[in-house]
């Protein structure tokens, strides 16, 4: 019965994969999920970097993007991957004391990013800004900040996520520390009894909202994009808030085991390079890190555009989450 | 006597013993391994006793209204013959088997806000329903869990001789008579059993009820080891969160095994059931009555998902057919390992139970202890045991079928342990005295009682695997996914209507699978 299975299994992985008569060098990326995935930008990115490289490049996913730094930490030294793709600021402090990531040596100065950028390990690829996205054929009373969201109608509701369990929870979490500071208890305390609900990852609150449970979703102001550039669906907006947004920058560094130095070296010059970028907005829908020479895709103009850019920088953003998250707890478990 | 001194054969001591070790090797073993790799010490904090304390409470009650909503299911299942009544069974096995994502959207769609129920007291003039809070958390459960417990519970009724109906007819003994003496101390032998696996069920349940519970307040024990694991990197405090759903696992086993208590019918012909008693009108009106309600709360969010798939089932892409063709291949392998694992497992628990009785039902805990382990625990804790040897992405299906195999064991086993032990007592010691070998023996004495609960658990495994996520995310290489995967990577790219696609192809699959299989069993089949 063993021997069976796996031969059976054995099977369907040889099917399954392509047969690579060539030996190119192979550069190995581990990324997040929805990177790789069919509607994501990996086979783009793939078959663009292939083009020019002479390499295999093998594109690893694995999970989100805190998994993605547990998968790296369980591997340690031993782990195949050359590059890491898909951590955020909230991240890079932590992921740089396991000492698994080497300096990078690529140009960053051209970078278009709503702040300056002085890292030597991580270098962004795409960034964001948290949001609110409501339906505008339904929401006609748009509440522009914390306070008019609190003082909304007793029915408005919204979904947001879970801040243990998924990034975009705690960019809010981290997004109402920022604006508020000492006076973040009292913002959840009053945004209590408009959270419908707390779901663990982004895809069952964006599932609800879509269909209809709930009147505003927490995910990024570039997800109305997605609608107007993919479905042609003019429905979906984010509300501005006065506060400003709070930023998600998404990076990626080189692993400091990786035997294939100069290959990931080269791929990180590559990820901001024009090629890369323009595949970004309308596959990761995200700002890309350098606005690509043919401008922003169609559709980018109608997002809206934050007043004031929120962000913790990321040596503080353990401690700051960790104080956050106790206030979080105590004000929604009441 | 005889065969009761009989030792067992080194091929069954191997494949036993096997199927021990690697439930020991999942459930302890990956704890272990997470101790062990641990760099930092930990200690529980009052908040933690909070989410304890929430999990027990949440699980006690689901698993609570789950069977005493089961019990009267079951026997108006059991002493009703209707057409379609097949049908109900079969679709009934759906709910278990769904994606937690796809029956959150499910319930929601009838429960929800903007759900049918809603919907419906909006039109009549009422205010819509709130059930997010302690209320979600307990209907997802129980809408989860009600099929399987009728199931468990159904199978209890088949094993009554149709003799002692027949005599309770004879004798003139009223329904409630039948009740007392002879329904009672089944369910006595079923439900304990019944109630333990929703129970542990329940425990490791952690997007559901975290996303019907409306916020924090409903935290499970499983959130929390996520928590540790994936956004603190903290394994000792996750193995010492996972050692507590072990001991509850332990705790209530054992009251569970000892409250069972075991009966023996006497020796029936097996004949197809008929039953004389419940023929009054109101028992009747009852019966009908509680399987429109339970048919409705189960099959109207299995309607929406339909609603939802329909269409875009028709224009999925290529890989995710790709994917379901991994999946059932991975489903059907591990559905046989199973089913493999609990025969041997039973011969082992019967032959053990008559000079070791207190190793048999340590034995029969044992097995239960995978439903209570959190399945980001055994994915981590095997990465932790295989990276160093083998590259994960090489024996990711495999690794993908052996630990649902192990997860879908406890069910099995629960449906071949009483079935294998009645045939051992009715027929063994016949087949004994008549000098019959081992293989005459299975065959002619112990294997026609025991395929329907084998068809019936291949299908149900079968059908468990193609739902579950397992541990493929962990193992996944870039070129290789099961249904589950695509989905949620479909989800997480803004694709939630051919995600709603999918995950109809998955729950049609999944209950394709299991018809083949419970049907196989009941194929040319003569006795009940």
């Amino acid at each position: 019965m063993n021997k069976f299975t796996t031969l059976a299994a054995g099977l369907i992985l040889t099917l399954a994969s392509p047969a690579l008569a060539e030996k190119l060098p192979k550069l190995t990326v581990y990324t997040y999920d929805s990177f790789v995935s069919d509607w994501g930008p990996g086979p783009l990115i793939e078959k663009a970097f292939e083009a020019t490289c002479a390499c295999d490049l093998n594109l690893v996913g694995a999970g989100d993007g805190a998994a993605l730094l547990t998968r790296l930490q369980l591997e340690g030294e031993r782990s195949e991957a050359d590059i890491a793709l898909g951590l955020d600021t909230n991240l890079t402090a932590k992921a740089t004391a396991t000492g698994l990531f080497a300096r990078h040596s690529t140009n960053t100065t051209n970078l278009d990013l709503p702040i300056d950028w002085a890292d030597d390990i991580f270098i962004p690829y795409d960034w964001g800004y948290f949001a609110f996205v409501y339906d505008n054929t339904k929401v006609t009373n748009i509440p522009n900040s914390f306070e008019a969201l609190i003082n909304m109608p007793d029915d408005f509701k919204i979904v947001i996520q879970d801040p243990r369990s998924s990034t975009p929870g705690l960019g809010l979490l981290l997004w109402v520390k920022q604006a508020f500071g000492e006076r973040a208890s009292e913002i959840w305390s009053g945004l209590s009894p408009k959270i419908l609900t707390v779901t663990a990852g982004w895809s069952e609150a964006y599932g609800m909202f879509t269909n209809g449970e709930a009147d505003m979703v927490l995910s990024y102001t570039t997800s109305p994009a997605y609608h107007i550039i993919a479905e042609n669906d003019l429905t979906k907006s984010a509300a501005k808030f006065e506060e400003g947004h709070y930023m998600q920058i998404e990076v990626a560094a080189k692993l400091a085991s990786s035997n294939q130095p100069e290959l990931a070296d080269k791929f990180l010059d590559f990820m901001i390079s024009d090629k890369f970028q323009s595949i970004i907005p309308t596959t990761n829908w995200m700002y890309p890190a350098v606005i690509p020479s043919k401008g922003l895709p169609v559709g980018f103009d109608k997002l809206i555009t934050p007043s004031k850019s929120l962000i913790i920088n990321s040596n503080e953003a353990q401690e700051v989450r960790d104080e956050a998250l106790a206030e979080w707890l105590t004000e929604l478990s009441r | 006597m005889a065969y009761r001194t009989k030792p067992l054969r080194p091929i069954q001591l191997i494949f036993s013993s096997s199927a021990f070790a690697l439930l020991l090797l999942l459930t302890l073993g990956t704890v272990i391994t997470l101790w062990l790799h641990a760099d930092i010490g930990f200690q529980l904090l009052v908040s933690d006793w909070a989410i304890i304390k929430f999990t027990i409470f949440q699980a006690l009650t689901s698993a609570t209204i789950s069977i005493l909503i089961a019990i009267p299911a079951a026997r108006a299942l059991s002493r009703r013959k209707f057409k379609g009544r097949q049908v109900v069974l079969t679709l009934m096995g759906a709910p278990f088997i769904l994606p937690t994502i796809v029956a959150i959207l499910g319930i929601l769609a009838v429960w929800g806000r903007s759900g049918y129920v809603s919907e419906f007291l909006q039109k009549i003039g009422n205010d819509p329903i709130n059930i997010y809070g302690f209320y979600g958390v307990v209907l997802a459960h129980v809408f989860f869990n009600i099929p399987l417990a009728t199931r468990l519970i159904v199978q209890g009724w088949t094993a009554i001789p149709v003799e002692q109906f027949r005599l309770a007819a004879q004798l003139g003994i009223s329904t409630s008579g039948i009740g007392r003496h002879i329904e009672r101390p089944m369910l006595r032998t079923v439900v304990p059993g019944a109630f333990l696996i929703i129970f542990l069920l329940c425990i490791s349940s952690f997007a559901i009820a975290l996303a019907l519970g409306g916020g924090p307040k409903a935290t499970t024990i499983e959130l929390a080891i996520y928590q540790a694991l994936r956004f603190d990197f903290n394994l000792a405090k996750a193995s010492q969160l996972a050692m507590i759903q072990f001991s509850l696992c332990a705790i209530l086993g054992s009251l569970a095994i000892f409250i069972t208590k075991p009966i023996n019918f006497i020796q029936g012909l097996d004949h197809e059931i008929e039953r004389w008693d419940g023929k009054e009108i109101h028992h009747k009106i009852f019966d009908i009555l509680v399987l429109i309600i339970v048919c409705l709360f189960l099959f109207l969010p299995l309607f929406s998902i339909i609603i939802r798939g329909a269409v875009p089932l028709f224009t999925l892409p290529a890989l995710v057919w790709i994917a379901a063709l991994n999946s059932i291949v991975v489903a059907v392998i591990s559905a046989f390992l199973s089913v493999g694992m609990a025969i041997s497992m039973s011969i082992f628990i019967i032959k053990m139970s008559y000079k070791l009785p207190i190793m048999s039902k340590a034995m029969e805990i044992i097995s239960f202890l995978i439903l209570a382990s959190s399945p980001l625990v055994i994915g981590t804790g095997l990465f932790i045991l295989t990276f160093p040897f083998i590259s994960p992405f090489t024996i990711a299906l495999p690794m993908t079928a052996l630990v649902n195999a192990a997860m879908s064991l406890p069910f099995s086993l629960r449906m071949i342990l009483p079935a294998m032990t009645n045939a051992e007592n009715q027929y063994g010691r016949l087949a004994d005295s008549l000098g019959m070998n081992d293989w005459a023996r299975f065959n002619i004495a112990i294997w026609p009682r025991l395929r329907r609960p084998v068809g019936f658990s291949i299908g149900l495994a079968a059908a468990l695997s193609m739902g579950d996520l397992g541990v493929i995310t962990l193992f996944a290489p870039p070129d290789v996914a099961t249904l589950p995967l695509v989905m949620y990577r479909m989800m997480s790219s803004y694709q939630l209507t051919g995600a709603a696609g999918v995950a109809l192809l998955l729950v049609s699959l999944s209950i394709i699978l299991f018809w083949i299989f419970d049907r196989g069993g009941r194929l040319e089949h003569k006795i009940r």
